[in-house]
């Protein structure tokens, strides 16, 4: 299957590596992967600030660029909500016929990664070895927005090595919410502090989730606290393969 | 005309507010208590319902259809009520709503009245436009009382003294009920209300109260409460007043029985709350004589025309969402500045003002999206909180340097040669920041960032270079 | 006040887009054309949660007695014939001796000797009611899901406030007025809807203080109920 990466605009800046790896799963599951480069971003974060106006351009820009692609890869839960849920909206909004015929055409091409592998392609084990206590950040958008279910802990489970455990109070925001970090800063770190402290008795070394804009939050706190906690989108540790056995190389 | 809610125009913005909310441990040790209780309470018993999504749906819908018709509606409520002996008032606003009550109460020359708990008299200050009348209001709901007598503000809406402990509720009643002694146990201090408040219920001649329900087919309005000081207000004084936001109209009696299923699983986690009062009118023989209903606009004609927002309407003030809010759980009630407080709050209390004031409470949210989930009658919560952003935007009331970032970002996201660009600049600028491939102090409005949070830098090479040099790998 | 009333209303049409102008030009018409409009909009709204119960006559009594005993109250199932003898053991148990009993209510429930059961007339004050250590009445109907009794105020319910001043309430409900489901309540009690109707489910409680639920706030402290085979 030919699959279209929409690599998100803070993913392609901040987090080269979840693309890398998202590429680098699909590939090994016999996928052609293509990268539209003129791509930019979905328009998010001023849409949810309230600059309503300045997304619009980046959703026509968004439609121009993703016309025909039969697959649409997303690797960030939030920017899929924000195409689901409202896309529609300013498509209706602008009364533009041809502009809400688009939206809707383009909607069920759209799929979050671990959507994807698992509704689309019908895929729960990817190959991957991973040898090391995770746990899983439910982003608040794949929980409420996505309703993605288990179907990141399908994915993780089948993973040979790794040790799943599962994080108290997940369904508790991690405080990110955009400019809300910013603009509303004291609360959102004491939402974090929540966060950190589930995160914390899961004993894991991992932190998962499928939105880097969550993890980039909470890995934030954890480096600020020297916790010995890493944070990794679930795309990374689907990619991670066992090591090919050499036995010079360790030398 | 005069719009208020409370004190919420004078009130200091959410962040601000929220930062003192945030340095009362105690506050917010009562507070997450609280909230978890009612909200373990609440799953419970709404996953044991198993039609639970189909009546949230029909609740919304049944709502909505009336406000669509909410003239309509009205007009027929008000004949049902007149016809049945009830009386009924029109206010445009708090002003007026708190004249008609006082005029009502000084045509029987009483100099005191017993109230239920009713947000709405909140909302328009009844209480101290009384006593500039020379009116005294006893509070008879166990938790507004607690607020009155600590001359305290609702942190709540459903459980409005939730950020008081019993040890601190013990002192006040000590002190303001003019106790010798006095147990700390919650029983011992709802023993005290019980004693203190029978005396009154007993001799006050004038009861005051809202509504959860105005059925416009019968003119009837119904009270949900647990305590029973509803039904001693609303029966045993020679009058009583409701004082009715125009938008608790439901259509008919039978609708009842979707939201009296929805709203006390909802608020308080129970199968069904100990009391619900229904009456029309006058009865001859049983409870007053005179019953007078005020229907309050105060804002809310206005907000009816938007159609994005004005689901607004459909709130049934049953709280689930304040109790699921993770903001509202770190900062209760106080930081919203409203009495309207958590995600409900952070949406009806500015439009009531018609965006004048509060403008900082839509952004009192990470839209999570678990009030939306909560919420009984479906409010799209964050979808509300979204386009009330947009109007404050649209008003020219955003910061200058949000304004700046958010146009400077459009302009860089508008083609991937200007994005690509700014990746490239933004490399070079984070520089003298960058320690370890970790930024730990930002410059201008984003060090609130990195206050209490390191920020990744961005890594030498972005995504689209690495697809790019890897194709010409592929290729050569 | 009219003027309020005028501009609100208008204020409101406004909002939703209904142009004062065409209902004044079409008259009395236009009421008629309204009423059919919006009772169309109420008849296509989605109602389809559970309507009526599916559980047998057993279940059902079993289910509501489980669900007041989760209210603290106490439930006593008898026959008929055992009714007064029952409210004598019930009223025993809580060391009542006098009862107030509504004026519709005599004959055989009021067999029990050692009880004073006291008519509440019509010039009982509140102040008397409050002196009284309880009082006995019948129901309307009852809801099983929720554990709920229905008061429409009958010659055998009592007024509002006979139910209400009293710190004990024994309340008679007759296994046939048992309904599984709030709909089926609420439709039953619709021929009743603009008597004074009261819902009780438990006795009074509260949980304003740190979320711990107090049993007996300002109504009756204690409810018991006899449950009455057909």
């Amino acid at each position: 299957m030919l699959i279209s990466l929409f690599i998100t605009c803070y993913n392609d800046t901040l987090f080269p590596e979840t693309g890398k790896a998202v590429v680098a799963v699909l590939e090994r599951l016999g996928h052609t992967v293509e990268f539209r480069e003129a791509q930019t971003c979905c328009g998010q974060m001023h849409y949810n600030t309230g600059y309503q106006q300045e997304a619009f351009p980046l959703m026509r820009h968004f439609l121009e660029v993703f016309r025909g692609a039969e697959v649409i890869c997303i690797p960030s839960a939030s920017c899929v909500a924000m195409i689901r849920e409202h896309f529609p909206v300013m498509a209706a909004d602008s009364t533009d016929p041809k502009l809400i015929h688009e939206v809707n055409d383009l909607l069920p091409r759209v799929f979050e990664f671990t959507e994807l592998l698992v509704d689309k392609l019908g895929v729960t084990d990817v190959g991957a070895f991973f040898p090391h206590p995770v746990t899983f950040h439910t982003s608040c958008h794949s929980l409420r927005s996505l309703h993605v279910g288990d179907k990141p802990m399908q994915l993780l489970k089948n993973i040979r090595g790794l040790k799943l455990t599962e994080l108290p109070d997940s369904d508790q925001c991690c405080g990110f919410g955009g400019t809300f970090a910013i603009k509303n800063a004291p609360v959102s770190s004491a939402m974090l502090s929540d966060k950190i402290g589930s995160i914390l008795k899961t004993n894991a070394q991992v932190c998962a989730a499928g939105d880097n804009s969550c993890l980039m939050h909470i890995d934030g706190g954890l480096t600020r606290q020297k916790a010995p906690v890493k944070c990794m989108h679930i795309a990374e540790i689907l990619a991670a393969t066992e090591p090919v056995s050499n036995p010079g190389s360790d030398q | 005309m005069t719009v208020r809610v409370g004190n919420a125009a004078q009130a200091p913005d959410f962040p601000e507010a929220a930062k003192k909310q945030l340095a009362n441990a105690q506050m917010r040790r009562n507070v997450r208590h609280a909230t978890d209780v009612i909200r373990a309470k609440r799953n419970r018993v709404a996953a044991e319902m198993p039609d639970w999504e189909a009546l949230r749906e029909s609740a919304r819908q049944i709502k909505a259809h009336t406000l669509r018709h909410l003239d309509t509606y009205l007009e027929q409520f008000e004949k049902a009520c007149t016809a049945a002996g009830g009386r009924v008032h029109w206010a445009k606003d708090a002003d007026e709503a708190n004249a008609i009550i006082a005029a009502i109460i000084n045509s029987h020359g009483e100099k005191e009245v017993i109230k239920i708990k009713t947000m709405t008299s909140d909302e328009i200050r009844l209480n101290p436009a009384l006593e500039a009348e020379g009116i005294t209001p006893f509070e008879t709901d166990l938790a507004d009382l607690i607020v009155q007598l600590g001359n305290d503000q609702p942190s709540h809406i459903v459980v409005p003294a939730l950020h008081r402990n019993k040890t601190e509720i013990r002192k006040l009643f000590l002190e303001k009920m003019k106790l010798e002694t006095l147990g700390d146990q919650p029983e011992d201090l709802t023993e005290a209300a019980r004693r203190y408040l029978r005396e009154k219920f007993l001799r006050v001649k004038i009861g005051i109260g809202g509504a959860n329900f105005a059925i416009a087919e019968t003119g009837s309005v119904c009270i949900v409460e647990s305590e029973g000081n509803g039904r001693m207000c609303l029966t045993l004084p020679q009058v009583f007043i409701s004082l009715v936001g125009i938008e608790k109209i439901i259509p008919e009696f039978s609708d009842l029985e979707v939201f009296l299923q929805l709203l006390p699983r909802s608020a308080t986690g129970e199968r069904m709350n100990p009391y619900n009062s229904i009456w029309t009118g006058i009865s001859p023989n049983d409870g007053p004589k005179e019953f007078h209903v005020v229907l309050l606009d105060n804002g809310r004609s206005e907000i009816l025309a938007d159609e994005k927002t004005r689901q607004t309407l459909q709130c049934i003030r049953c709280a689930a969402c304040l109790n699921v809010c993770p903001v509202y759980r770190q900062t209760g009630g106080h930081a919203y500045g409203s009495i309207y407080s958590g995600p409900i709050g952070a949406i009806v209390t500015p439009q009531l003002q018609s965006m004048q004031h509060s403008q900082s409470l839509p952004y009192a949210s990470s839209l999570c999206g678990a009030c939306y989930e909560a919420c009984p009658v479906k409010i799209n919560i964050p979808e509300v909180l979204i386009e009330l952003r947009g109007k404050v935007v649209a008003a020219g009331d955003a910061p200058a340097s949000e304004k700046i970032a958010m146009k400077t970002a459009s302009f860089a996201l508008s083609s991937s040669r200007r994005l690509a660009t700014a990746q490239k600049f933004v490399r070079i600028a984070q520089w003298p920041l960058v320690h370890d491939g970790t930024i730990s102090k930002l410059p201008g409005f984003l060090g609130a960032w990195s206050e209490t949070r390191n920020m990744r830098s961005a890594p030498a090479e972005s995504f689209r270079q690495w697809w790019k040099r890897r194709r010409k790998e592929q290729h050569s | 006040m009219t003027t309020s009333r005028t501009e609100i209303l208008e204020k409101i049409r406004r909002s939703l887009g209904v142009a004062p102008e065409q209902r004044e030009q079409n008259g009395l018409t236009e009421d008629r054309i309204t009423e059919d409009r919006i009772a169309k909009d109420y008849g296509t709204i989605a109602r389809e949660y559970q309507h009526s119960g599916k559980l047998d006559p057993q279940s059902r009594l079993e289910l509501f007695s489980e669900r007041l005993r989760d209210y603290g109250t106490s439930v006593h199932r008898c026959s008929n014939q055992q009714l007064s003898s029952t409210i004598a053991q019930v009223l025993a148990a809580r060391h009542i001796h006098r009862i107030l009993i509504p004026p519709g209510i005599s004959g055989p429930w009021l067999a029990a000797s050692d009880i004073e059961f006291v008519p509440a007339n019509n010039g009982l004050t509140y102040a008397e009611m409050d002196k009284m250590e309880g009082v006995l009445t019948a129901c309307t109907a009852a809801i099983a899901l929720t554990g709920t009794i229905f008061l429409r105020h009958s010659a055998t319910e009592g007024t509002r406030a006979l139910t209400l001043i009293p710190d004990y309430h024994l309340c008679v409900v007759f296994e046939n007025q048992v309904l599984e489901t709030v709909p089926e309540a609420i439709r039953y009690m619709e021929p009743f809807s603009t008597l004074p109707l009261t819902t009780i489910s438990g006795p009074s409680a509260t949980s304003d203080i740190e979320m711990t639920r107090i049993k007996g706030v300002h109504g009756p402290r204690t409810l018991d109920v006899v449950l009455i085979q057909d």
